[in-house]
């Protein structure tokens, strides 16, 4: 494309203006999934498992029925049977038929909070009278909660149907081992025989909660046509209604899904829970429904980050380059198959070039909810093996654990561990940026320590539509289908100004519903600046070559004798023509003379998304008396090959570190011998509060990716991966012990200093 | 939230009248202070219909009177108001920071001291810095007057000594002793909005050589009440604060402790972490008494 903007060439890409929702949401004007309400509509409560797991005897809803205000009640009885089958779209592993079951138990309930009726009425109060006059049976079952109780030969089984997968042959027993992976290269044994040193631990991390602020909303209405429409907070409304269309066995064409603002998902609002229940209670009672999770549902019964057990084993010789590493990888899936397994195997090794290696991965069903992606999903409880692992190496060898890592890390033409060849890759820049950032070299009080880790993810481009319509004044509104969730809207308006040489202010976008926008993929996998984004450029292209016929038409001349040169058609040098060059405004205003609206658009399947490496530093200082950690520093530099709006970059840098340090140090589910979570509130369940941490220094990196027109690579994921080993890092510099197992917490810190002393 | 009724009376007579009045008529009544626990409570645990009773338009029950018997400090006082008194946090500096803990600046505006320690919890924060403080509550009811040590007001987690129809109205604290001081201390994993796993509050007075003449430590989140700790003080009075009178009252404390084991701690951590919080609370509280004397 001759007309492609040059990386210097930028007017306005990496420019900070402010975001188009930021008004609304700073003043709370905005309408998030909880704020939709209808004439008529009824509220619905959940009666959900008081039990870890058991079998459902009876319902009976005779009682419940009875109360004043109730209009609807169901059970899993008022739900289709469904087909298994393999997830599309969303973001992470599972199966239709279990998301079904999750939805609304059937026979049996496989954790405490899973939902077993649904009651729609009048009012809230009304709503929670109903529920507790329900009246179940229940038979009690043992509860599993932990990888190695699961994984015991003798285990109690969550689900008698299910048979390893990713075996050479199906085996004789179920199990609770949902699937096995196994990825190798070279020769493991000889890459140990060679290393000079090994390290070799297990690694553990708790089940953790994305922690968004927006429990999950829905208002859903139902109509005698067999149209429905539902609002809800989601980051995919295509998936939304895919989802809900495939649990109750109807079309995706009489399921129109708006989404609303959203307050938060990370990866946890990318299935459903809430909407297809909203539509039955709809349907039942012929009346709008709205249903929202209280805080406590919200860690019950929508989808944690997988707990895990990995074991690490790597060697290198005294120069450190790495000889080999083996990994035995296991991640909880919760109640229902499908834990990030797969891409936790995947990347185990990504940042190193490693002559030999082997991971093996299981999926391993637990009577806990069903995880759902969380940033970068399977990453950071690798890469906190992996990374803790380094920094041990590193130790032993004497080595600075920056050299280490850049004596082994990937570059240009290296094989990545899970298959292709790298190509224009960050890692080893962002390495070079942190041995040169000054906080690497901040002196160091009694107590403190340092800590640096890599992260790494994929990133991924999958389907996305955009269209631009032109005002009559030369201003644009762009039309897409991503929720958006870190900013997205603004960068869509700066790649749409900058390729129509418009300001920014002039570019408003709108983020429509299923039935307005195209066909559009999940805002998740990083990939919504990416692959969305050159949706976006390229419908701005499409409109810049229609403004090229209109002008080679108002000026008689042939399409290919005009260019698109800063924003305004022009004839050719050497073109003989009697006008000045026009901007878009100039034929916006004369549209009707030249052919009718102007209207662009674009749909497509990206390829070429490019991986981001980051390396995080972290500084603490450990209270030896109480084992508090304080974050007393804490850096992050990442790879976004081009950042469209830097702000918006960094605040994904940050935010992601918070996160992460968050998973590090305090962040865990506490599950009672029952299997109830007894920490559902943000009072026990610690994420970190702003006064916790210092501000995270931020350094973007910029490796253009090939892949993208402006280089763009996705950052959204990457910036979680890091953290966990960062943290950990520090805290076992800080006090000389080699802490493997999350969080971080004062009590486990404390015993571990003590139990060090001896 | 079920309905409820509401009354705010403007006198103290009104309201010890109107508490007796819902008394006789068997009508549950609950008091109203910043309700920053009981708003939350009455969403969540208990949605009982019931009186409530809002005693912020009682003068006495939103004074600061600090005068030479000591301070007065009106039971719905809120946080922000007392930590504006520079006067007061001269004085009782420990019972200013613990009231002063208490949630982020949007609850400061509301809660108080004395929601606080009416609503029992082990973990409450001004707790332990008012019994340090020798603190006393001032009591109205359908009998009269009366007055009460907080370390007998707190009978139990949630429970506390009121009789139906008495409410707090203030809070009592004993004039300082000249070179003495308070000091508070929590442990919380997070910096804020977290609930301590473990505190102490430590009042004491030197002499003119630096010797501790007076001292009180009491202990927070460790038992199903704060804990008045005469063992951990004894450690103190008679020695210089030194290091190993510290470390004497932090073994006391940690003896003192009876801790369970919970999502927020074991109780091994919490005897550990108590002990280190009355030995720190000590050193603050000796270098702010003997910084008063220089
Ligand atoms: C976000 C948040 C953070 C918090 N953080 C902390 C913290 O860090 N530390 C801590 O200790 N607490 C904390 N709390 C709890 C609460 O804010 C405090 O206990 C506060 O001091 C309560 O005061 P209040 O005036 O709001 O009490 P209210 O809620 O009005 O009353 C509390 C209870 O005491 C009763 N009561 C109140 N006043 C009287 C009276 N004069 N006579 C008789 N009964 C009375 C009420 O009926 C009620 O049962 C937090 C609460 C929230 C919501």
């Amino acid at each position: 494309m001759s007309e492609a903007i040059k990386a210097e060439d930028f007017k306005q890409i990496g420019s900070r203006p402010i975001r188009p929702d930021g008004l609304d949401k700073v003043t709370g004007r905005a309408n998030f999934g909880a704020d939709f309400s209808l004439p008529g509509m009824l509220h619905g409560r959940f009666l959900r498992s008081p039990h870890g797991h058991a079998r459902i005897r009876s319902i009976d809803v005779k009682a419940a029925l009875a109360v004043p205000g109730v209009k609807a009640i169901v059970t899993g009885k008022d739900f289709p049977d469904v087909e298994p089958g393999d997830i599309q779209g969303g973001e992470g592993g599972g199966d239709y038929h279990d998301m079904a079951v999750n939805v609304m138990a059937r026979d049996k309930v496989l954790y405490h909070g899973h939902a077993v009726a649904a009651v729609a009425a009048t009012s809230v109060r009304a709503a929670e009278e109903a529920v507790r006059a329900i009246k179940v049976e229940y038979e009690p079952l043992p509860v599993v909660l932990d990888i190695d109780t699961a994984m015991a030969p003798d285990a109690p089984l969550l689900h008698e149907h299910l048979y390893t997968e990713g075996l050479p042959e199906k085996p004789a027993r179920p199990s609770n081992v949902a699937q096995v992976m196994e990825s190798s290269r070279g020769d493991i044994e000889a890459g140990f025989a060679e290393a000079d040193v090994i390290i070799e631990r297990t690694y553990y991390t708790p089940t953790v909660h994305q922690g968004y602020i927006e429990p999950h909303a829905c208002l859903a209405r139902w109509g005698q046509d067999e149209q429905s429409t539902v609002w809800c907070c989601t980051q995919g409304s295509f998936d939304v209604r895919s989802m809900t269309a495939r649990v109750l066995d109807i079309s995706v064409s009489s399921l129109k899904v708006i989404p609303t603002e959203i307050g938060g998902g990370f990866g946890g609002k990318t299935t459903v829970y809430l909407e297809p229940v909203a539509i039955v209670l709809s349907r039942l009672s012929g009346r709008p429904v709205k249903l929202v999770m209280t805080r406590e549902e919200v860690f019950r019964a929508s989808g944690p980050a997988s707990a895990s057990k990995i074991k690490l084993k790597i060697g290198a010789r005294k120069d450190g380059k790495l000889t080999a590493m083996s990994a035995w990888m296991a991640y909880e899936a919760g109640a229902f198959k499908g834990s990030p397994m797969v891409p936790g195997v995947m990347c185990v090794f990504a940042p190193y070039d490693v002559p030999a290696f082997k991971a093996e991965g299981y999926d391993v069903l637990v009577n806990k909810p069903k995880v759902a992606a969380y940033r970068a999903p399977g990453a950071p409880q690798a890469l906190f093996a992996t990374e803790s692992a380094m920094d041990e190496l590193a130790r032993k060898l004497n080595m600075d654990p920056i050299e280490l890592r850049l004596k082994n890390a990937v570059r240009d033409g290296s094989q990545a561990a899970y298959g292709p060849k790298f190509h224009a890759i960050g890692m080893e820049a962002c390495l070079q940026a942190a041995r040169a950032h000054p906080n690497y070299k901040r002196p160091l009080g009694p107590n403190q320590g340092r800590g640096v880790a890599v992260g790494f993810w994929f990133n991924v481009g999958m389907q996305s539509s955009a269209e631009i319509h032109i005002n009559e004044d030369g201003t644009a509104t762009v039309i897409e289908g991503n929720p958006d969730i870190g900013g997205s809207r603004a960068s869509m308006a700066l790649m749409a100004a900058e390729e129509l040489g418009i300001p920014y202010k002039d570019v408003r976008v709108l983020v429509a519903d299923t039935e307005a926008a195209g066909f559009t993929n999940v805002t998740g996998g990083s990939r919504v600046t990416f692959a969305t984004g050159m949706a976006v450029i390229e419908a701005a292209r499409d409109i810049i070559s229609q403004l090229k016929q209109r002008a080679a038409a108002l000026w008689n001349v042939d399409a290919d004798m005009v260019d698109w040169v800063d924003g305004k058609v022009v004839a050719r040098p050497g073109v003989n023509v009697e006008a000045d060059p026009l901007s878009l405004a100039d034929i916006a205003a004369q549209s009707a003379k030249t052919g009718g609206p102007l209207l662009g658009r674009a749909s497509l399947n990206a390829r070429g998304a490019g991986p981001s490496f980051s390396v995080n530093l972290c500084d603490v200082e450990v209270d030896p008396d109480t084992g508090k950690v304080d974050v007393l520093s804490y850096t992050a530099i990442q790879d976004a090959g081009k950042a469209i709006h830097p702000s918006y970059v960094e605040g994904q840098m940050q935010g992601g570190a918070v996160q992460g340090i968050g998973w590090a140090l305090n962040e865990e589910y506490i599950f009672d011998a029952e299997g109830v979570m007894e920490n559902a509130g943000f009072l026990d369940y610690r994420i970190p509060v702003a006064s916790d941490l210092p501000m995270i220094d931020t350094q973007i990196i910029e490796i253009a990716n090939p892949g993208h027109p402006y280089g763009v690579r996705g950052v959204g994921e990457t910036p979680i991966v890091a953290p966990l080993a960062a943290v950990a890092n520090a805290v076992n510099a800080a006090t000389g012990l080699q802490m493997t197992e999350l969080p971080l917490s004062p009590p486990r810190i404390l015993a571990a200093l003590e139990a060090a002393k001896g | 939230m079920e309905s409820f009724a509401y009354q705010a009376p403007d006198s103290l007579d009104a309201a010890v009248a109107l508490l007796a009045e819902q008394r006789e008529a068997s009508v549950r009544t609950q008091i109203l202070a910043g309700g920053t626990d009981m708003i939350v409570q009455l969403r969540s645990v208990d949605r009982a219909p019931r009186m409530i009773v809002d005693i912020k338009r009682i003068p006495e029950t939103r004074s600061i009177k600090l005068g030479a018997d000591g301070l007065i400090l009106g039971a719905a006082v809120t946080g922000a108001e007392l930590s504006a008194r520079d006067d007061v946090t001269a004085i009782y500096p420990g019972l200013v920071e613990a009231a002063d803990l208490i949630g982020s600046t949007q609850i400061q505006g509301r809660a108080s001291v004395g929601g606080n320690l009416c609503n029992a919890s082990p973990a409450g924060d001004t707790i332990p810095a008012l019994i340090a403080n020798g603190a006393i509550c001032q009591i109205a009811g359908p009998g009269g007057w009366r007055e009460l040590p907080v370390e007998d007001f707190v009978v139990g987690v949630g429970r506390n000594a009121l009789e139906p129809g008495e409410f707090l109205v203030a809070l009592r604290l004993p004039a300082a002793q000249p070179r003495s001081a308070d000091a508070y201390l929590r442990f919380t994993p997070r910096s804020e909005m977290d609930i301590a796993v473990a505190s102490a509050g430590v009042r004491l007075a030197v002499d003119e050589d630096g010797v501790c003449t007076e001292a009180r430590v009491a202990i927070g989140a460790v038992a199903v009440t704060a804990l008045l700790v005469p063992e951990a003080a004894e450690a103190l009075i008679g020695t210089r604060l030194d290091d190993a009178a510290c470390a004497a009252a932090a073994a006391a404390s940690t003896a003192a402790a009876r801790p369970i084991s919970d999502k927020r701690g074991t109780e091994a951590y919490r005897r550990t972490v108590v002990g280190v919080l009355t030995r720190r609370a000590a050193v603050i509280a000796r270098d702010r008494a003997l910084g008063g004397q220089a």
